[in-house]
């Protein structure tokens, strides 16, 4: 048995104890520093964290497309770069899922695209309600690689699947009466929560003159990437007009009606001054906000200078010959 | 002149620069999403007006809790938020505009929204280079604290560049806003008070 103490430390070892209360102090200071920092990064960034934030390596599930595929025409193809899928599907304007632009990949998955019907009616001699895959069952797919511009001024190219809508326009034959085209929207808040907050007058309604509706170039989509449209890019049917702002391609179509009045549109609506019937690409007519003049294309950085009709000056200036596309934005 | 928190000031630059940090970084490895250029944009923004107003709230919190700590915080708020501001503009300037500075002049005299944001940041040099103690002795006190009420003015023209950027559903901004009335509803109604202490004083 031990009854001996262990030496005691000499003196001069000692911690004098103002130096221990001093560590003690730094300790203190170190811990509320560290926690300060915490509380005012951590402010910040729960502040920014509602702002359009980019998703992880999010990439949506859509099927493979059943249907036959036309050869390439090629005719209309840009051989641009075409925008990473990732990019097409996650960074969307669709308000019926909200206003950020993750906010479509991240909620559209309460839409069901299937089944779904379809209403052809107005001033056609064959009006018709039918299923959308029935719908399309007709016409064989054709792959188009278009750009895209949003009036945001940004832009993207993207290889879409569909038909051109004036071949379908062909089979339930327009009366000499019809001089517009009007799309709408499904319309079910269940379905498309946004719908819920009044934003925009529901259900979305755009518009395309008759002959811009016939016009090769216009396409109504189904897929792309050559995959079935996932439900944020407009499943399952959308309308693609390649030489417009990115708003006139309406997105989930449940009703296309042949008028004679021209549609009034939902972005027309909403605000007259900034969004035409139109809103043909036009680097000459900015927007009252912001320069249409340039924009960015998805992955680039820096800006390159955006063609009038978004490029496709060739196939359609001639649609608008003698207007005045100031007035007519 | 010995600090009672030493700590203090480093914490909030410490933690109040790390989400720019943090954007850098991600922005250089493209983590930032398809709009990268558009997302700091965003980013910077918004940091610039919260840190902005925050600097702007530490006399209303004095006033109210008798607190000391946010008056001796607020020179690094107003700095952080010079900073937020001109990464602001440079990502505007350097990343968007590729510095096209013909497209930037046209933008800044022809577009509202642009001109009172470039406004903004303009309004804050002048207070970024007047914020050391020796500017205060320089220009005297009551001098130095007129010129540096263009604090309010930059926040309330950076609300106004938010309201205008917004496409639809001003909600957000328009809080932004709301705060900083409130903000400005104390200082004003602490100067009302005082100047009737003032009076009151003197006729007694």
């Amino acid at each position: 048995m031990r009854d001996k103490l262990p030496p005691e430390p000499p003196g001069s070892e000692v911690t004098p104890e103002k130096l221990y209360l001093r560590r003690r102090e730094l300790i203190k200071n170190a811990g509320l520093f560290a926690g300060t920092a915490a509380v005012v990064g951590g402010g910040l960034y729960l502040l920014g964290l509602k702002r359009t934030r980019p998703m992880d390596g999010f990439v949506p599930d859509a099927g493979t497309v059943a249907q036959p595929v036309a050869p390439a025409a090629g005719a209309f193809d840009t051989d641009e770069p075409r925008t990473p899928y990732e990019d097409i599907t996650t960074y969307n304007n669709f308000y019926e899922f909200g206003l950020d632009k993750n906010d479509p990949a991240r909620r559209a998955h309460t839409l069901k695209p299937r089944p779904w019907t379809v209403v052809i009616d107005g001033e056609v001699h064959k009006p018709q309600t039918v299923d959308v895959d029935q719908l399309i069952a007709g016409f064989p797919l054709e792959e188009r690689v278009y750009r895209m511009r949003c009036v945001e001024a940004w832009s993207m190219v993207i290889p879409w699947l569909g038909i051109p809508l004036g071949k379908l326009l062909e089979r339930v034959q327009p009366t000499s009466f019809a001089k517009y085209v009007a799309f709408t929207t499904l319309e079910d808040p269940e379905q498309m929560p946004g719908q819920k907050s009044p934003v925009l007058d529901w259900p979305y309604v755009e518009g395309l003159r008759l002959d811009e509706a016939q016009h090769p170039l216009t396409l109504l989509a189904t897929g792309l990437y050559g995959k079935q449209l996932p439900a944020q890019n407009g499943a399952p049917l959308r309308l693609v007009v390649p030489w417009k702002y990115g708003f006139k391609g309406i997105k989930s179509i449940v009703r296309i009606s042949l008028t004679r009045e021209q549609p009034r549109t939902t972005w027309s609506l909403a605000n007259r001054r900034e969004y035409g019937f139109y809103a043909n690409v036009n680097p000459a007519v900015d927007h009252p906000r912001w320069s249409q003049a340039s924009e960015r294309r998805i992955g680039d950085t820096g800006r390159r200078p955006t063609l009038p009709f978004n490029g496709y000056a060739e196939q359609v200036a001639d649609l608008y010959r003698g207007m005045d596309l100031k007035q007519d934005f | 002149m010995a600090s009672k928190q030493p700590w203090l000031n480093p914490a909030v630059a410490l933690g109040g620069l790390s989400p720019l940090a943090l954007l850098a970084v991600q922005g250089a490895q493209g983590q930032l999403g398809a709009n990268g250029i558009e997302f700091a944009l965003n980013q910077t923004g918004l940091f610039a007006l919260a840190v902005l107003m925050a600097s702007l709230a530490c006399t209303p919190l004095r006033l109210i809790t008798g607190w000391t700590w946010p008056a001796r915080i607020r020179r690094t708020l107003g700095l952080l938020a010079f900073t937020y501001a001109g990464a602001h503009f440079l990502t505007y300037s350097v990343l968007d505009q590729g510095l096209d500075v013909r497209a930037m002049v046209e933008d800044v005299l022809t577009r509202p929204f642009i001109t009172v944001g470039f406004t903004a940041f303009m309004l804050l040099v002048p207070l970024a280079l007047t914020s050391t103690n020796k500017s205060v002795r320089r220009l005297g006190f009551p001098k130095w604290q007129r010129l540096h009420r263009l604090a309010y003015v930059a926040a309330m023209l950076g609300v106004v560049h938010f309201i205008w950027r917004v496409k639809k559903d001003v909600t957000e901004p328009v809080l932004y806003g709301a705060v900083l009335a409130l903000l400005l509803a104390v200082r004003v109604g602490e100067a009302l008070r005082k100047k009737r202490a003032l009076a009151a004083q003197r006729t007694a």
